[in-house]
């Protein structure tokens, strides 16, 4: 037997070195530094993922893989890591004063956000089925703590503890059906299994079939799709608000991002087979997140079952397939990210340090007490519900065209009429903000600069997504060649 | 250049006052009132430049601009108008700012939210008659219902959440399945050119088999028929007019509901025509229904807002029956009643409006002896609402006449029936009339009340003037409009034909299909590339 040191590029892994140097180094320096100083590790973090972004920014357009074929670099990978750090930076522009204002400024909490945007970087960039597992351990186990890190908040606990065991149960299912793949096709390498799979006579045995099966219930639980989703209100409810948005944005996009690669890329020959299940898990992930989403009267929990909503929307993209079935899938996490942190950016701008005020009702009148928060408010609704011209429909109507392209028009009549029902929820919003009489407030809210700044990110996004969304369309275009 | 740009600027005119008045401190209310009036009447006269500058010598799309705007999906920001749009953006740019001038007392709270909201309304309007590039058309379609949402959820009446939700669903129901619709019309347009292009024009030279067009169709129609609204699908009509405030009221029957029936003009009728000639019985039976239902309805109305505002679906359902005739009369008719319709029912909801800003009511049964108290008032109803019935002389007599005359053409019965309309509208609009213009004064509160002041009167002057010019000379209009209506019958036409030969060739093809397809199934197990539209074989 001939052992060799694997060739190692670190060039192409830099920016997760750089993540993983500072998540290490605000480590290092939180015990040091003095209880009012700890803004610093805030925006040695945000600094850390800028670095990180242009370090990404320099791999455009490379296609090499290293550690024996274990990761790889392609501009798939690299979109979906501008999600990821595009997502936590804003997370961490909202944290700053979101911790001060709930006491409980502690490094760790940076040190968190940005180790398991490493597990999510790792995630996109995986080729192997064991680098998907530990992508996604990194990144859970990061979350795990950070929903419970309101310690003194029984429900941040119950959040906690609830994703945990939750979350550890479907990492079971993940690594059972890698498994079982391992023991179908003899090897975990995306690029072998779907050589192997073509060997197979008759198309894949059971024990393949099972390990597709498990693979998709651990990602679908990631990306909160049904019947997978009961841990998301509760998670999304009890967890801190930064932290809810950072749960609806990224790691459902490092979900989709595994689940792209691994169904599109190793499994596309038995797409046929595994369509009609996602193509019933799509159709039930919209409509039961929808549906429910109506019915709730706290804007966390609504905002919880319509991010279920969404999930189901890309796995509509995912049921597509092809160059258009995938590129509108990465717009669509883009837009999603941009319009869902806002609306939680406005959500978090509400809350006091002794109550969230996340009821439906503490938004009467914030039309006319803060007009300009209204706005903003009601231009993440109305892009969430997808109307023209904002990012949200552009999102949808791309997703819905690829669908169309595909073939499967009944699952985009399903898909626009989930979305009918989804605008009567977002649109109440409006209504209670715009429509009702203001409730008197114990203190006037005042928005600190972070989250202006990320309102007026978002609100760029969402508007240039929507308005004109050529260039980030071409670049979303671009990233999917190497999957086919 | 200035040709080619001009309906840009139509278009997105109003969106510089919307900038405008961000601007303005939101206590300045006479700046804010100003700035609206101004942008918008500034809006009419460059829109007035289209109707000395439309030639009427051709049916091509005028003043046309064509730019790539998503290149990778095949988007332009491709508008254009023709006859049929050019009066329907006129009346737009001509109602905007009489609602906006009417709504100077209404309004008392947010003011600057109501005037941002009427001008983003406007270049929503202006979009859709433009658009000639389906995707563009969608986005204006949609866009334009959220500054309706809030002109009814904010400055509505006491159900206004309720009739704005109502609005807003019933709308999108349509039109989102329309989106599906455009959709397949996309790739079956890229199926056969190659080319992926939204644009109208181009899908127009489409062959689509019928099959596929008797969903398309459906898709469109639905979209459409909802915001006609014809019956049965007229349910949200009623709530949206009574809660919204005039202004509101004014633009969403002078205007919206136009682009229902302009959507079947521009999108259904060229794109499937054997569809729509097959959906003829149907549609006319339902524009029918809609004349007789809602002019019976409006009999038993105890409320004047009302009451127009079935009075609107009875008349949107003859200009409904004039499109189906699908002859050169009833169609001709058909678009002028849409915009006498704009002109006429816009004026009643105004006059409602302003009496009901004098007596915080809109009962018939607290008015009665008016016209010895407020007589100019009392003139100016007596002259709109005859030209709502269909007076000869007034606009509404032209639009009707020639609606009838295409329906005797097509159908006898049709028109037999649809007549009765205009007689039960002589029924409800003069016993309206009578009863709350007419006999003693009943009520204490109504032997002081003021009559127009002089903004009332530069409001409703226009329309009178505008009912006289239709009723007593509207040939401008006809030569304007004949040549596109002309060749959009011409062209329906054609394309009926090819569709049909289509047809016959494709069911060779078809077969040819089927044995390509057992081959490929043969050598490959796997599902293979599907067209997207299941043809029916």
């Amino acid at each position: 037997m001939d052992w060799s040191i694997p060739q190692i590029n670190l060039e192409l892994i830099l920016p997760e070195i750089i993540i993983t140097f500072f998540a290490i180094l605000i480590l290092i320096l939180e015990p040091l530094l003095s209880k009012g100083k700890k803004n610093f590790l805030a925006h040695l973090s945000w600094i850390g993922i800028l670095i990180a972004f242009i370090a990404n920014l320099r791999l455009w357009d490379l296609m090499e893989t290293t550690f024996s074929d274990m990761f790889i670099v392609d501009n798939f990978a690299i979109f979906f890591k501008f999600i990821f750090l595009a997502g936590s930076f804003l997370i961490i522009l909202v944290s700053i004063n979101y911790l001060k204002r709930e006491e409980m400024v502690h490094g760790e909490y940076y040190s968190l956000i940005l180790f398991s945007t490493l597990g999510m970087m790792l995630m996109a960039s995986s080729f192997n089925l064991v680098i998907i597992f530990l992508g996604l351990e990194i990144m859970s186990i990061s979350l795990y703590v950070l929903a419970g890190f309101k310690r003194e908040d029984l429900r941040s606990n119950e959040a906690s503890l609830k994703y945990f065991l939750m979350g550890a149960f479907a990492t079971g299912f993940l690594l059972y059906g890698i498994v079982m793949i391992y023991g179908s096709v003899g090897s975990t390498n995306l690029e072998e299994i779907i050589k192997s799979i073509a060997y197979q006579k008759e198309g894949a045995d059971l024990l393949l079939w099972s390990g597709v099966g498990l693979l998709l219930v651990g990602l679908g639980f990631k990306i909160a799709s049904v019947p997978f989703h009961m841990w998301v209100p509760d998670v999304y409810e009890g967890a801190p608000t930064p932290v809810t948005a950072f749960i609806s944005a990224g790691p459902k996009a490092a979900g989709f991002a595994a689940l792209l690669r691994v169904f599109l890329f190793s499994f596309v020959t038995i797409k046929a087979d595994w369509t009609i299940v996602v193509w019933i898990l799509a159709a039930l992930t919209m409509t039961v997140g929808n549906i429910i989403a109506i019915a709730q009267s706290n804007i966390k929990r609504m905002l919880a079952y319509s991010s279920i909503a969404h999930a189901g929307y890309v796995l509509v993209a995912l049921v597509a397939g092809k160059e258009a079935g995938v590129s509108s899938a990465l717009f669509y996490l883009l837009a999603y990210t941009f319009m869902n942190i806002g609306a939680f950016t406005v959500v978090i701008a509400l809350g006091r340090k002794d109550t969230e005020n996340t009821n439906l009702d503490d938004y009467s009148g914030l039309g006319t007490r803060h007009p300009w928060l209204a706005i903003f408010m009601m231009l993440f609704m109305i892009s969430l519900a997808g109307f023209p011209p904002t990012a949200g429909f552009m999102a949808k109507f791309y997703v819905f065209s690829a669908a169309v392209k595909s073939g499967f028009v009944g699952l985009v009549i399903i898909g626009v009429l989930n979305s009918l029902v989804s605008v009567y929820y977002y649109l109440r919003v409006v209504v209670i903000m715009f429509m009702r009489p203001p409730v008197p407030e114990a203190k006037p809210i005042s928005l600190p600069l972070g989250s202006l700044l990320v309102l007026l990110i978002s609100t760029w996004g969402v508007l240039q997504m929507g308005i004109f969304p050529q260039s980030l369309l071409a670049l979303a275009m671009l990233s999917v060649s190497s999957i086919f | 250049m200035w040709n080619s740009s001009i309906l840009t600027i139509v278009t997105f005119f109003p969106l510089l006052g919307v900038l405008l008045l961000l601007f303005v401190d939101k206590s300045k209310l006479s700046a804010i009132k100003i700035i609206a009036f101004v942008v918008s009447s500034l809006d009419l006269i460059i829109s007035l430049y289209l109707y000395f500058n439309f030639s009427s010598d051709t049916s091509a799309m005028q003043f046309s601009v064509k730019k790539d705007w998503i290149e990778s999906l095949g988007i332009s920001y491709h508008m254009g108008i023709d006859g049929i749009s050019l009066f329907l953006i006129l009346l737009t740019t001509f109602l905007t700012p009489l609602a906006i001038l009417s709504s100077w007392t209404a309004i008392t709270e947010k003011v600057k939210g109501y005037y941002v909201s009427m001008l983003l309304l406007e270049t929503g309007m202006i979009g859709v008659f433009v658009s000639l590039d389906l995707f563009l058309f969608y986005v204006f379609w949609e866009a334009m219902l959220l500054p309706m949402y809030f002109l009814i959820g904010i400055w509505g009446g006491p159900r206004k959440i309720y009739a704005t939700i109502k609005f807003v669903l019933f709308t999108m129901t349509g039109s989102l399945l329309m989106l599906v619709a455009i959709l397949v019309l996309y790739f079956m347009n890229y199926g056969y050119t190659g080319i992926y292009s939204f644009d109208l024009l181009e899908i127009t030279k489409l062959p689509i088999p019928l099959g596929a067009q008797f969903w398309l169709f459906a898709a469109f129609a639905l979209a459409f028929a909802i915001k006609v609204p014809m019956f049965p699908f007229h349910t949200w009509l009623p709530d949206a007019h009574v809660e919204a405030p005039t202004a509101g009221s004014v633009i969403l029957a002078g205007v919206l509901l136009k682009m229902g029936t302009y959507g079947f003009l521009r999108f259904c009728l060229p794109l499937f025509p054997n569809a729509f000639i097959d959906f003829v019985p149907l549609f006319s039976v339902l524009a029918i229904i809609g004349i007789i239902y809602g002019a019976l309805v409006c009999v038993r109305q105890e409320d004047v807002k009302s009451l127009v505002a079935f009075s609107s679906v009875s008349h949107l359902g003859f200009v409904m029956l004039g499109l189906f005739t699908l002859n050169l009369q009833g169609i001709e008719g058909g678009i002028l009643q849409m915009i006498n319709h704009g002109i006429s029912t816009g004026a009643l909801f105004l006059i409602v409006g302003m009496i009901y800003e004098r007596r915080h009511t809109r009962l018939i049964a607290d008015f009665g002896g008016l016209s010895k108290k407020i007589p100019i008032f009392a003139a100016f109803f007596m002259i709109v609402t005859l030209s709502s019935i269909g007076l000869p002389g007034t606009n509404g007599f032209v639009g009707e006449f020639l609606i009838i005359l295409g329906a005797f053409k097509s159908n006898v019965v049709y028109a037999i029936f649809a007549a009765t309309g205009i007689i039960l509208a002589a029924v409800y609009m003069l016993w309206m009339y009578q009863r709350t213009m007419f006999g003693k004064i009943t009520k204490p509160e109504n032997e002081n009340l003021k009559d127009l002041n002089f903004r009332e009167k530069i409001i409703l002057i226009p329309l009178i003037l505008a009912i006289f010019w239709i009723g007593l000379y509207p040939k401008p209009f006809f030569v304007k409009m004949e040549p596109s209506v002309i060749s959009l019958i011409e062209n329906a036409n054609i394309k009926y034909e090819e569709n049909k030969l289509f047809e016959e060739s494709f069911y060779i093809d078809s077969q040819q299909m089927k044995q390509i397809k057992a081959v490929v199934s043969q050598q490959r197990p796997t599902a293979s590339y599907e067209s997207p539209v299941t043809r029916n074989e």
